[in-house]
């Protein structure tokens, strides 16, 4: 798996639930590019359209609380998310979202550190978020062991394809 | 150990666990809601060909019950058509009601067993002294696979609520003034042991209620040691033997936080946070809370006791002109228990409007979505933004008694001068 990933930020706020990630009126909808569409429209129905592709979110504490809807983070992959760094993650959103092949990473205070729209580079391994415009190296936490193992098989989903010999 | 801990060990074949393991778990229920068609092509997308137990997993039809429109109509179809292929014994369709109350009224809900669904509001099951959590589509297509799931053993926070309750303030309330002091994330990753004399005596509803909303806090699971008023529900209803897990005495909980439920009151969780939790004497002296909607419904307070506390407020009575109470019962069960009651009769009579059992607008679906600029007070256990319907809605979280007070008067009122 590739354990450097840079991208354009946009910056949200603290207790970012699942209704706000994805409003549940289009939770009927099953298309993943239509989910991702709709991706934060709960925040603001721009910022989907506008989202740079393999950009990072960035949010406060209890990022994706709320629902268990896995709509969230297709809809995040989907509108083209690599990565959501926060302060912290509701639990159920977490384990979606590692098993989609999305990144959630704790990084605490981040929002005092960068912009709407600045360039980030996370280092997994390293486990430091530099911020491209200041050159600020900031710490993160790293996934645990469970969660790198599923993330480097691609997923829960390939994973489970290669222990059922699928 | 914790009787959760004792769960998790049971059901991975250990006689210990330890916080922060992970271990894989047999789960002894598995419960899919509407909302996840995802979990279908999740199953057939790794592989999957049949579930690995039929007897174990059910879908519940609840968050489109009946269905608004022809894609939840189709996604309807299409999981109809699993469940048959695969010959599941239980399947509950649109007549009957929300997950967690019918799970626990068919009696696939026990002391001791672990029950996922696909619903974040599965921590009800501590009620129960069960171990509840919820899951996206993907992680239950891989237990409808194999049977077991992944667990970080949780730290867990011991609520002691003690005390008797004062008149006016209800489980809802109570769980209200929690959530304001532990916050959104106070319980993340960890999971929460109500105790004290309160929970000792309080009934099943009650338990429901206080459980539903340990997911507002973060929690992964909830926990309550049945009492008879469990032990009573269950034995009329368990479709399997169970065994009641019992937390070892001088066992340490990661943290303790003790309330005085006797010196609380009535508490609203307001505009647009379930942790902007205030005292209601505190927000009404803020001057009057015009109301557009009130609703009473949902896995948190859509039982017989909510619909009969709002029943017993409004009867003879009618709610102003220009609003609307919107009844959902939180089943069939409930809905006919309380038809027999005449509790649907009064509430109709003073206005309100009743609808199918089901999860209804408490996730902004349908049956009572609020428009923009308009101020819904409701028994359910989210106001986040646009939850309801149009992000420029506002919605206060408070008890039954308080949304039939407040329905009654047009703004949000005090419950406690209208209860006999």
């Amino acid at each position: 798996m590739n354990t450097i990933i840079t991208g354009k930020i946009i910056v949200v706020g603290d207790n970012i639930d699942t209704d706000q990630i994805y409003p549940g009126r289009f939770l009927a909808l099953t298309d993943p590019k239509e989910i991702g569409s709709h991706c934060l429209s709960g925040v603001d129905e721009k910022i989907a359209a506008d989202f740079p592709k393999g950009g990072i979110v960035v949010a406060g504490r209890n990022f994706g609380c709320g629902s268990s809807r896995e709509h969230a983070p297709i809809a995040l992959l989907n509108m083209g998310a690599s990565a959501v760094l926060a302060d912290s993650f509701a639990r159920i959103f977490f384990r979606n979202a590692v098993n989609l092949g999305l990144l959630p990473v704790i990084c605490k205070g981040i929002r005092q550190h960068v912009e709407n729209g600045q360039t980030l580079t996370l280092d997994l391994e390293a486990g430091t978020v530099t911020v491209q415009e200041t050159g600020e190296v900031l710490p993160c936490e790293q996934l645990g062991d469970q969660a790198m193992k599923i993330l480097e098989a691609g997923g829960i989903k390939p994973m489970m394809r290669a222990r059922f010999g699928k | 150990m914790h009787a959760i801990e004792k769960i998790l060990a049971k059901n991975s074949g250990r006689t210990e666990v330890r916080t922060g393991e992970i271990v894989t778990a047999k789960v002894d229920f598995a419960e899919i809601n509407d909302l996840y068609l995802q979990t279908v092509y999740s199953f057939y997308e790794m592989g999957g060909e049949k579930v690995w137990d039929n007897t174990r997993c059910a879908f519940v039809f609840d968050h489109y019950a009946p269905c608004p429109d022809i894609k939840s109509a189709a996604n309807h179809k299409e999981m109809r058509e699993f469940a048959a292929k695969n010959g599941l014994r239980y399947h509950f369709d649109t007549d009957c009601g929300v997950c967690h109350q019918v799970m626990a009224e068919a009696g696939v809900i026990y002391p001791g067993m672990i029950v996922v669904a696909t619903d974040s509001h599965t921590t009800t099951h501590g009620a129960f002294g069960a171990m509840g959590t919820g899951c996206g589509a993907t992680d239950m297509a891989t237990i409808l696979m194999t049977g077991e799931l992944w667990f970080r053993v949780p730290e867990i926070i011991e609520i002691r609520l003690e005390g008797e309750a004062p008149k006016g303030v209800y489980p809802k309330d109570v769980v209200l003034a929690v959530l304001g002091r532990i916050r959104a994330d106070g319980a993340v990753y960890k999971a929460i042991d109500f105790t004290g004399s309160y929970v000792e005596s309080l009934n099943v509803a009650g338990r429901m209620t206080i459980c539903n909303m340990a997911v507002e806090m973060g929690a992964k699971t909830a926990y309550m040691q049945p009492n008879q008023d469990v032990l009573d529900y269950v034995s009329a209803r368990a479709v399997r033997p169970y065994e009641i897990q019992y937390t070892d005495p001088g066992y340490e909980y990661s943290e303790s936080y003790v309330f005085d439920v006797s010196a609380l009151e009535p508490e609203l969780a307001c505009p647009s946070s379930v942790e902007n939790v205030h005292p209601l004497s505190e927000v009404i002296a803020d001057g009057p809370v015009k109301l557009d909607q009130g609703y009473i419904g949902s896995c948190t307070g859509g039982r017989t006791e909510d619909i009969a506390i709002a029943a017993g407020i409004l009867k003879g009575k009618h709610i102003p002109p220009y609003t609307r109470l919107i009844i959902v019962p939180a089943s069939r069960d409930v809905m006919k228990e309380c038809m027999a009651k005449g509790y649907l009769q009064d509430l109709m009579d003073a206005g309100a409007t009743v609808t199918t059992p089901g999860c209804g607008a408490c996730l902004g679906a349908h049956e009572g979505v609020l428009a923009p600029g308009e101020v819904c007070i409701t028994s359910t256990n989210r106001n986040f933004p646009g939850r309801m319907g149009s992000t420029e809605a506002r919605m206060y979280l408070a008890s039954p008694a308080t949304v039939a007070a407040s329905l009654l008067n047009g703004v949000i009122t005090d419950p406690r001068p209208y209860l006999d």
